[in-house]
């Protein structure tokens, strides 16, 4: 489902930590939001997803107007998302916290769950096995046991795709999932994200791994200091001076070019 | 969240194939479920209990330990499972013992009475619950420590109908009855003790059940992360609600047990030192489970009875081996002593 962003915005005690953002993010792209650090990227996931109220501004989702809906609402229409600063569940096990993520689909009632009546188990064994399957697609099936508080920072991101992707949303804000990755696990997490769009959900994607973004995203919206600066496709991001001189600089168009070559 | 690389505990062995331990765990689930285990569990160890009790004090004693097992286990699942704190658990534990101890006095049969006190318990927590929720922290503490407040101030204020702060004897049900229906002749004593482990051990199915199935995924969910437990779709405010109602539950289930054991009820069953004890049994035995429920319980009721020859320094110790457990083991005894456990076999 297409994800419409018409105007949003949000100050903290005066400063417009996000000015009057709008874009358009379609079913089976990879829509990135880029931009330098205190951009705010991280706040304008946080108001799309409900965890803060926009002072103005709508979200829609294929039209329908989303704004101020509670976040567990959104997660109901599809929408779901990772954390830049990790909330995963650390005293549960991996297999646990993507469980967690099958609660939308868990069709037992709580004096079911109480009693532990053959309909609570079944709704159990059922997510158990959708978790695991997706814990296999973001390559944690090994460390299905293991206690989160013991995964590293990069596995812990993929943990959180893959309790967000339990959920059966359509659309998904990942913010910086390939954060604390080696080269090897950010092609994984590529490879994934470009699996996820293929599906034909609308992905939305914060991250500062250029090569990463010029290589999955379709769409590219460019924020500086709450406002957007630019939105295109990458080749025309790439040679935006705008976009260079806030953001890329010298060296972010190189390797924004050596991915476009690779 | 233990700190470095501790060596995982529930890895596959590596000659076997993860899937065919996962096969393995899950069958083994399904032969005997973890409710039913911990209730087989419970069920021992109430029968131990009565195998070596030699007099009717023992069982007494006894039958206030799965009596605060089962209010503390309601605690385990506010405060292990949810991670809020309450202290004004006592009040909901005294609106199910007075309940037991009024009615009767108005013609309604004792179990009708007790059921009419959950109830009630139940309804309070249900009502109050929604905004006193909203808060979090030591805001929460405050507000249930509040509420615990004006329950035992009406209890000792009202005595036309409790008997003010004497108390009242509680008249009604003798647990013995029970078990003559069945042909057994027990002691008094012993028959509460009996009918207060069974329903200790219930209690502690139920909330091992909640903790496997998906309504306890949630409530677990929220205790690690609010944001996230909202973006997966869980509705937090009802979640917890309901935690608080079930803990509430529990809480006037033990109530109304220990009026009808004891005979005799006093404000004091819903005071504020009451609900810390509540919470200080959670604690000590590990709040994220029953059966740290069940050992806090045990250290703590059956503490006291030993160290009557020291009366005069029994706080003094008490308050001792709470500030030596919250130093060495802060998640409590039954988690400290199950992680040693891993940790040599592993």
């Amino acid at each position: 489902m297409s994800l419409d962003i018409d105007g949003i915005g949000i100050a903290f005690g005066g400063i417009k930590a996000v000015d009057d953002v709008s874009f358009t993010a379609h079913p089976g792209e990879v829509t990135s939001i880029i931009g330098p650090n205190g951009a705010g990227k991280t706040t304008l996931f946080n108001l799309v997803s409900g965890v803060y109220r926009a002072s103005s501004g709508r979200v829609r989702i294929e039209g329908q107007d989303v704004t101020g809906l509670a976040a567990h609402d959104l997660a109901r229409r599809g929408m779901a998302r990772t954390f830049q600063n990790l909330q995963v569940f650390p005293q549960m096990t991996a297999l646990d916290n993507v469980m967690t993520g099958c609660h939308m689909q868990e069709r037992s009632n709580l004096l079911s769950d109480l009693l532990g009546l053959p309909g609570a188990r079944r709704e159990t064994e059922r997510s158990r096995a959708s978790a695991m399957a997706a814990l296999e697609r973001a390559g944690l099936a090994d460390l299905a046991h293991r206690p989160a508080s013991e995964m590293s920072y990069g596995q812990l991101k993929r943990l959180e795709i893959a309790r967000a992707l339990v959920t059966g949303c359509t659309i998904l804000l990942l913010d910086e999932p390939a954060a604390g990755c080696n080269a090897v696990e950010t092609r994984e997490v590529d490879d994934l994200i470009h699996a996820i769009a293929d599906e034909g959900k609308t992905v939305v994607l914060i991250e500062h791994d250029m090569r990463m973004v010029m290589r999955i995203s379709s769409h590219i919206v460019v924020l500086d200091q709450g406002r957007k600066i630019a939105e295109g496709g990458p080749q025309e991001i790439r040679t935006n001076p705008h976009v260079i001189a806030a953001y890329l600089g010298a060296h972010g168009a190189a390797e924004a070019e050596a991915a476009a070559h690779a | 969240m233990m700190a470095g690389q501790r060596p995982t505990t529930s890895a596959a062995p590596a000659d076997t194939g993860r899937h065919a331990y996962l096969q393995n765990k899950v069958t083994r689930r399904r032969a005997i479920g973890p409710g039913l285990r911990t209730f087989l569990i419970f069920a021992v160890l109430v029968g131990l209990g009565a195998l070596i009790f030699p007099s009717s004090y023992f069982y007494r004693v006894g039958t206030l330990v799965w009596i605060n097992t089962l209010a503390v286990t309601g605690i385990v699942v506010l405060l292990g499972y949810v991670g809020l704190v309450s202290l004004g658990h006592a009040g909901f534990f005294a609106i199910g013992a007075y309940a037991t101890a009024i009615l009767p006095n108005y013609g309604v049969p004792s179990p009708l009475a007790m059921l009419s006190g959950v109830l009630l318990a139940g309804l309070l927590a249900l009502v109050v619950g929604r905004p006193i929720l909203k808060l979090s922290g030591y805001y929460l503490a405050i507000a249930t420590l509040g509420l615990g407040m004006l329950i035992w101030m009406v209890l000792s204020k009202e005595a036309w109908l409790t008997g003010g702060p004497d108390g009242m004897t509680v008249s009604g049900m003798n647990a013995r009855n029970l078990f003559k229906m069945v042909g057994l002749n027990l002691k008094s004593a012993e028959a509460w003790y009996w009918v207060a482990g069974f329903t200790a051990a219930i209690g502690a199915a139920i909330a091992v059940n909640l903790a496997g199935s998906p309504s306890g995924r949630s409530l677990r969910a929220i205790h690690d992360s609010d944001v996230a437990a909202r973006s997966l779709g869980i509705d937090v405010a009802r979640a917890k609600s309901r935690a608080f109602v079930i803990s509430a539950l529990y809480a006037a289930v033990a109530g109304g047990l220990l009026a009808l054991a004891n005979g005799y009820i006093t404000p004091e069953t819903g005071g504020f030192m009451h609900s810390v004890e509540m919470v200080t049994m959670a604690v000590l035995g590990g709040a994220t489970s029953v059966f740290g429920a069940l050992v806090g319980a045990l250290i703590l009721t059956a503490l006291p009875q030993v160290l009557t020859v020291f009366a005069d320094y029994e706080h003094m110790l008490l308050g001792g081996i709470m500030v030596v457990t919250m130093i060495a083991m802060r998640r409590g005894l039954v988690p400290f002593i199950a992680d040693l456990w891993t940790r040599r076999k592993s």
